[in-house]
């Protein structure tokens, strides 16, 4: 069936970029990839990527794996499932990958798929319907697509200049992984430490504990816990 | 029920035991993965399920009592001998056709969206096709037949690792529709975890273990310490096998839920090939085929270990 095609052709094309599942899907035609699709956060992102490859499939995201993780198999599934949540790649009603097809393109037990599905009905994210499969119930906090479109474009100069300064993606990741640490533990740091500037005139001296974050940053931590 | 159940098993030839008392009884709904180093008796234990070998001594019944290699067995078994055995000077078609007439349950449409799933041609020689397609015919051949358990010696013995990645994708997915059970040997012990859920290990024409991965794994952990607390550890701790390097020995150790590691030692979770080693392997274990070991490796260690893998 062209579905078991479309399916193992795109798992290749998300090996090399190695991005979330449709971004992969994305990139290679759209050469500038800023293009926001669809703009609103409310139209599915289907309606723009890639619709010729995934034609085929029922479900707009396909795993890949991570063989040299040491992350279970089933956790990698639950994993990207949230990751494709929380990029708008999946939204209520769309389907997630048949387990046929997930099996047949990842060469993995069945029961490997059918647990992290349960995990996730169980997380109440998803939910089986018989006789037609699994599809997406919940959702997770997410930023806007256009906003995202916005900070993926920053992020492309960024890698752009770091190759150019000669950063292999080993040292891009250890390099992102250390300034994602220092956003994420420097933002107690950086408020405290411009908290103690605003003390003195600041008129809330109610939790001082937690010292009044900033809007952006505080709602950067939380989805970055999240 | 059991696809396969087994009791003090043993089938000797000239001077040689194959099997010596094996005693299995694998449950239905797995994908059972028999491993274990060349001439430990996986393809003697096969045989006999399938009831090509008689056995020395011993009993051996199928699909729920059925003795091996009666009409009844052979009937619910497909089996795909290594090297996937075929006829080179037939079509592709003819190969079809000859199954159809030799077998009573026999799924010719099936047969038919699979091979060209799979792009096979139907006019060709099967003597032309790649290894990887051969493999695959066979697969099909045994999948047509509708068989309640599918058993292959060795299937990924002679394919590249991608044709090894295909050839098991597609044996999944005919697990996912037809909910067989599927009971292969393999000595390639690196891709097993993702594939099997049961595992049989199998030594010296001994059985080392058997069980459910999930129950196997979380029966055993690696304890990792200095190599000169090696030998009294092993004394006192059902220790499975064991490799040094260096000063640092690795121990597989059967161990309960609490897992709780001696002083100065570290406890880990196994994984599928460490699993799967036999003992005097003991040289190379475990954490090198996790893959998640990163930079306390010394290179020497790393270079030993490259060649282990080639091999």
């Amino acid at each position: 069936m062209e579905i078991g095609k479309g399916v193992s052709g795109g798992a290749g094309a998300g090996g090399e970029s190695g991005a979330a599942p449709r971004g992969a899907s994305e990139a290679p035609p759209g050469g500038q990839a800023g293009a926001p699709p669809g703009g609103q956060a409310g139209a599915p992102p289907g309606g723009t990527a890639g619709p010729p490859e995934m034609a085929g499939g029922p479900s707009p995201i396909m795993f890949r794996l991570e063989p040299g993780s040491g992350v279970p198999t089933y956790r990698q599934l639950v994993q990207q499932v949230e990751q494709a949540l929380r990029l708008g790649y999946l939204e209520p009603g769309d389907q997630l990958p048949r387990v046929k097809d997930v099996v047949e393109s990842l060469a993995i037990n069945p029961n490997t798929v059918l647990k992290a599905y349960r995990e996730l009905e169980n997380r109440g994210l998803a939910g089986g319907r018989p006789g037609q499969g699994t599809f997406v119930q919940g959702t997770l906090g997410r930023v806007g697509l256009a906003e995202q479109a916005e900070l993926h474009r920053g992020m492309l100069g960024w890698l752009r200049a770091a190759v150019e300064a000669g950063l292999d993606p080993d040292g891009m990741t250890a390099l992102f992984a250390a300034a994602l640490r220092e956003v994420t533990d420097g933002a107690g740091g950086e408020t405290t430490a411009r908290a103690g500037q605003p003390r003195r005139p600041s008129g809330r001296p109610g939790r001082p504990g937690r010292p009044g974050r900033p809007d952006a940053a505080g709602r950067g931590s939380q989805e970055g816990a999240a | 029920m059991n696809v396969v159940e087994t009791a003090r098993l043993s089938k000797r030839y000239r001077g040689t035991w194959a099997l010596r008392d094996c005693t299995l009884a694998i449950p239905a709904g797995h994908v059972v993965a028999l491993v274990g180093p060349n001439g430990a008796g996986k393809t003697t234990l096969l045989n006999i399920a399938v009831g090509l070998t008689t056995p020395t001594a011993g009993s051996v019944t199928v699909l729920g009592g059925e003795p091996a290699g009666s009409p009844a067995a052979r009937g619910g078994i497909a089996f795909v001998a290594q090297d996937a055995p075929l006829y080179a000077n037939l079509s592709v078609a003819d190969t079809l056709h000859l199954a159809r007439d030799l077998n009573l349950r026999w799924d010719q449409p099936r047969a038919d969206a699979r091979l060209a799933e799979l792009g096979i041609p139907p006019r060709r020689k099967v003597g032309k096709l790649s290894g990887g397609q051969q493999a695959q015919l066979a697969l099909t051949l045994a999948v047509a037949r509708q068989p309640e358990l599918v058993i292959l010696d060795e299937p990924l013995a002679r394919l590249d690792p991608l044709a090894r990645h295909d050839f098991m994708g597609s044996l999944m997915a005919a697990v996912t529709e037809d909910g067989m059970s599927v009971l292969f040997s393999s000595h390639v012990v690196a891709e097993l975890e993702r594939v099997a859920d049961y595992l049989i290990v199998l030594s010296r024409g001994q059985v080392q273990m058997a069980g459910s991965v999930d129950d196997l794994l979380a029966g055993h952990c690696v304890l990792t310490g200095p190599a000169a607390e090696a030998g009294t550890l092993t004394a006192r701790l059902p220790v499975i096998h064991g490799r040094r390097a260096g000063g640092q020995a690795h121990l597989l150790v059967r161990c309960g839920s609490d897992g709780a590691a001696p002083p100065g030692w570290q406890a880990r979770r196994p994984c599928v090939p460490a699993m799967a080693r036999r003992p005097s392997w003991g040289s190379f274990v475990v954490k090198i085929a996790c893959g998640q070991r990163r930079g306390q490796r010394h290179r020497e260690q790393r270079h030993r270990e490259q060649r282990h893998r080639e091999h």
